[in-house]
């Protein structure tokens, strides 16, 4: 069967009914279904995070406990410990870098992203897969194959990439400057122009399949949060990967053709370079144009998956829907012109620095305005805390605490003395890391039951959730204190300065609480696979919720509904509503058949519902007597 | 052996909790709780929410004021009392904020926790409470911004004309000091002629250079404003002064700076501090190597007549090395003579 007509929303074609033989390779391997690939993106990205949490431990052991012994990690990293049982300098340095790069890209962008716009879109919209399969598939393989290449990288002798996952020349130019700026950095660069078109080739399908394939009456203003978010998304990252791709194509031309985009002036391994005119400044321009959207290219997925998730379990509507979307626009667009934030102290014109600060702190505002929101959903709602429920409450902790610290960094004056400290780690890891990744998590508790057709263990759920919760705290909020008494970021040790010779039992601890909270992810892991087989088998509609997904079949099959495509009559959030019976209903149930429940407004629409529906009949039936 | 028992006691724990979960299954299956709405552990779950705003508030609280000496840095140079007011008007703001909305996020999940009888009220907008968080946000961070675009412009401004010029180099992996000198102009300096004598790459024809004179430390005079010029000659480097609330990126091939006004003298910090060891220090705040976290350098604050007696004590790098003044024009050679015979 063609994708074309798996998209094909005609009803005269009902291809989806028939028999399909599928064998393993086009089933599990080479599918073309958006729910399997979207399982494909979800368990790469598992497999990236735990990678990513391991390399965190490694280091983490080395800042909390500086005088362990680490021989008994020689089997895994070889040379990298020396005869003293000592963490080598430069593959600490390694460690940094490859544990910001596969959590920012390979978990949080392909993982979250990836996964949830892929499996929620047409489920969501009512479409019966993406607008291109092909190209789907197409975009998880080329992240597969630049995740092997990675992955590669970690193993050279030299060492994988080692300049900071922004891999700032000329450190990441200079073979001479660290090892890792040799055959490691090749290959990430290699991996990460692979990645970037599987992002692409992702966006543009998420694009289209959101303008185009929308069911009958799913207008824009009809959309679920999820889709807004999901939508976005994929907008801010196809405008701003290309620059991140046009950067690292610069970067390559400079380590491998002898020209000077990125270097100037430079005395290393006791011989000058004969590059002259170049600008490291540049690069820094080129990355964070990417860099700085890509924050909110993990993060507003996940603030579209708590949207759906805070309505469904407080009963009630989400506040302020439209106040939603306009923040969300506005964050999107604000995006795009924030980015020199990140180099008020880079030597760029302070000038500049004036009015990146302005334009920062206007970013706070939709950011506010979102927090509000998720509050006055909760207000006098009907909670229930189900493990998706408790992640998204987290989420919002997360994006309150470390949002507040970016009003700090955003200001430039503040920033001298903050920029790469530990503050700067406390902060992102709360709003962009944690908040996402919880985001993530909840989304998977949420739809495991439509992804799996079996539910997950809801008390595992919760010790998982509370373990996380408080973990992630014990590990980031100390963090702060660290970062205003100075420590730099990207530090092996901090012995060799007095000011900083102090707090290794804040750093112990942190260290333990990260482990704590690294290990705790094995409950999910456990969770997820044990209830994958064995779980309890879920109903229709577990969390009695309103959107699309939900009404098709427990384990929806390829074309995802076996009849018709419902038609949509209403927003996603009539929870609770005034008169109703149930306290929801669901998106498919005509505005004429809830009289009881209609607001004014709505009344009026229900005429207008009843001439269309009335056409819509009799196309049917011509269509029957034609066949 | 050892290994083997530790092997059993973690096959242990992990039987015991496999038990563990197995039977609060089947007990969940057997009390129908997971055909309801909402188990008891929703209750569990809310008060848990308020155990931890209770306890994560009291710990917050304790460690920052028992800590709070630890953290808060002494400040050493003017601009930094100001940035710290900043820091810490930033801190009284969006502490309230903090509080405010924690405090709603985990009372609310108590409070209005599922129940059969109750239904939640269907409140879906209200244009009045949005536009008012969009304005008073709006209006408070503008005020967060207009005073610290005022301090940034402040800092950022051309360095007053009589301020000490020093130029500070980052490499892999040190910093590397030069004073001008008497007639306080830097030199020009050109990488490619950095050598194992020159590690500046001082350019000594040019007449200015003459007298520049290098240091281990960075000396520089107290209530009188310095100007750093800073560069690299590697990769990136920057150079941090945590104590003066001073960081300027090194970049090699774009010469940066930053002037500041020291306030306190080392001598009068150790007293401060209680500390008699203490030292001002410059760290590297950009990631540029193996030896990123060892490029310190120690900054020594003295009054301004003790500056001026160790400034004309210093000798030149040519009066150190008087091979770097060969091949150079006869009219530097001259400067460079009348120099060397004047000690």
């Amino acid at each position: 069967m063609s994708t074309a007509s798996v998209a094909n929303h005609d009803a005269a074609h009902d291809h989806h009914d028939h028999e399909h033989h599928d064998n393993f390779v086009t089933k599990y391997i080479f599918s073309q279904d958006h729910k399997m690939i979207a399982k494909q993106y979800l368990v790469t990205g598992m497999f990236w995070a735990l990678i990513g949490g391991l390399l965190s431990i490694l280091f983490r052991l080395q800042l909390g406990f500086p005088e362990m012994d680490m021989s008994f990690l020689r089997p895994i990293l070889g040379g990298w410990i020396d005869e003293a049982g000592k963490l080598d300098p430069t593959f600490y340095l390694a460690l940094v870098t490859m544990h910001g790069t596969i959590m920012v890209f390979f978990v949080l962008t392909a993982g979250l992203s990836g996964t949830f716009s892929n499996f929620l879109i047409p489920l969501q919209i009512g479409a019966r897969d993406m607008a291109s399969g092909f190209m789907n598939m197409l975009s998880y393989w080329l992240f597969f194959l630049s995740g092997v290449i990675m992955f590669i990288s970690l193993f050279l002798k030299t060492g994988p990439a080692a300049g900071g996952w922004v891999v700032y020349p000329p450190l990441s130019a200079l073979e001479q400057a660290i090892p890792g700026s040799g055959l490691g950095m090749t290959l990430w660069l290699v991996a990460m122009t692979f990645f970037i078109a599987s992002s692409l080739m992702g966006g543009i399908n998420y694009i289209t399949t959101v303008i185009n394939l929308r069911t009958k009456g799913m207008s824009f203003s009809k959309l679920p949060l999820t889709i807004w978010a999901f939508f976005l998304t994929a907008v801010i990252g196809l405008l701003s990967f290309p620059v991140l791709f046009a950067a690292a194509l610069l970067l390559v031309f400079d380590r491998s053709f002898g020209t000077s985009f990125y270097l100037s002036d430079i005395y290393i391994g006791g011989e000058a370079l004969p590059n002259t005119g170049g600008s490291p400044v540049l690069y820094q321009h080129l990355f964070w144009f990417l860099g700085h959207p890509e924050v909110y290219i993990v993060l507003l997925p996940a603030l579209g998956i708590t949207s759906e998730v805070i309505a469904t379990n407080s009963r009630k509507p989400i506040f302020g829907y439209k106040a939603m979307i306009i923040s969300l626009l506005g964050i999107t667009v604000l995006s795009f012109v924030v980015w020199a934030h990140h180099m008020f102290v880079s030597g760029m014109n302070p000038f500049l620095g004036s009015i990146f600060m302005f334009l920062t702190l206007i970013i706070a505002v939709p950011s506010a305005v979102k927090v509000f929101n998720y509050l006055t959903t909760l207000w006098r709602g009907n909670l229930i805390f189900t493990p998706a429920m408790l992640f998204s409450i987290g989420l919002v902790s997360f994006f309150i605490s470390g949002g507040l610290t970016g009003i700090f960094l955003g200001n430039s004056a503040i920033d001298i003395q903050l920029h790469d400290t530990y503050f700067v780690v406390a902060h992102f890891h709360l709003v962009m890391g944690s908040a996402s990744f919880f985001g993530m998590i909840a989304g998977v508790y949420h739809w495991f039951p439509k992804m799996f057709g079996r539910m997950m263990d809801a008390k595992l759920g919760y010790i998982h959730f509370w373990i996380t919760f408080v973990g992630v705290y014990m590990v980031f909020f100390p963090m702060h204190y660290i970062g205003i008494a100075g420590f730099p970021r990207r530090y092996y040790s901090w012995t060799n300065f007095e000011f900083a010779n102090m707090y290794t039992d804040l750093n112990m601890f942190v260290s333990v609480a990260a482990i704590i909270t690294f290990s705790a992810q094995f409950i999910f892991l456990f969770n997820f696979f044990y209830s994958m087989y064995k779980g309890r088998k879920a109903t229709l509609n577990p969390w009695r919720s309103n959107t699309l997904e939900w009404t098709t079949p427990v384990e929806p099959g390829h074309g995802n509904w076996p009849g018709e495509i419902p038609a949509v009559y209403r927003w996603p959030y009539d929870y609770s509503k005034p008169g109703a019976e149930e306290d929801f209903i669901p998106q498919t149930v005509p505005l004429s058949a809830t009289p009881e429940s209609n607001l004014p407004h709505e009344q009026e629409l229900v005429k207008v519902e009843l001439e269309i529906m009335k056409e819509e009949e009799e196309v049917l039936v011509s269509n029957e007597t034609s066949h | 052996m050892y290994g083997f028992l530790i092997g059993v006691g973690v096959l242990l724990i992990f039987s015991i909790i496999w038990m563990v979960y197995r039977i609060q299954t089947l007990v969940s299956v057997v009390k129908g709780s997971d055909k309801k709405i909402a188990s008891g552990s929703n209750k569990v779950n809310a008060i848990l929410f308020i155990v931890f705003l209770v306890a994560g508030g009291a710990l917050m609280f304790w460690y920052s004021i028992k800590e709070f000496d630890n953290y808060q840095l002494p400040i050493a140079s003017e601009h930094g009392v100001i940035t710290d007011s900043l820091f810490w008007w930033s801190m009284g703001v969006t502490g309230i904020v903090f509080l405010i909305t924690h405090i709603l996020l985990f009372i609310f999940p108590y409070k209005y926790q599922y129940s059969e009888k109750r239904k939640a009220s269907f409140y879906p907008d209200n244009n009045k409470l949005e536009v008012i968080w969009t304005i008073v946000p709006a209006i408070v961070l503008a005020g967060l911004v207009i005073s610290g675009w005022v301090a940034w412009s402040d800092i950022t401004a051309p360095a007053p004309e009589n301020a000490h010029t020093i130029e500070i180099m980052g490499y892999q992996f040190a910093w590397e000091v030069r004073y001008p000198g008497k007639d306080n102009v830097l030199g020009d300096y050109d990488y490619r002629l950095i050598t194992a004598t020159n590690s500046h790459g001082i350019d000594f024809s040019d007449k200015n250079s003459v007298d520049d004179f290098p240091s281990p430390v960075v000396v520089i005079p107290k209530g009188e404003p310095v100007l750093f010029k800073i560069r690299a000659r590697d990769v990136l480097h920057s150079v941090f002064a945590p104590h003066m609330r001073l960081k300027m990126d090194a970049v090699p091939g774009m010469p940066t700076r930053f002037w500041f006004v020291p306030t306190k003298t080392t001598a009068e910090m150790r007293e401060e501090t209680g500390n008699p060891d203490f030292n001002y220090e410059i760290a590297c705040t950009e990631i540029c190597g193996r030896g990123h976290f060892s490029m310190r350098k120690v900054i020594e604050v003295v009054e301004p007549e003790a500056y001026q007696k160790w400034y004309a004590e210093q000798r030149s790098f040519i009066q150190m090395n008087p091979a770097l003044a060969s091949g150079v024009s006869a009219e530097v050679k001259e400067v460079a003579e009348v120099q060397l015979t004047e000690k």
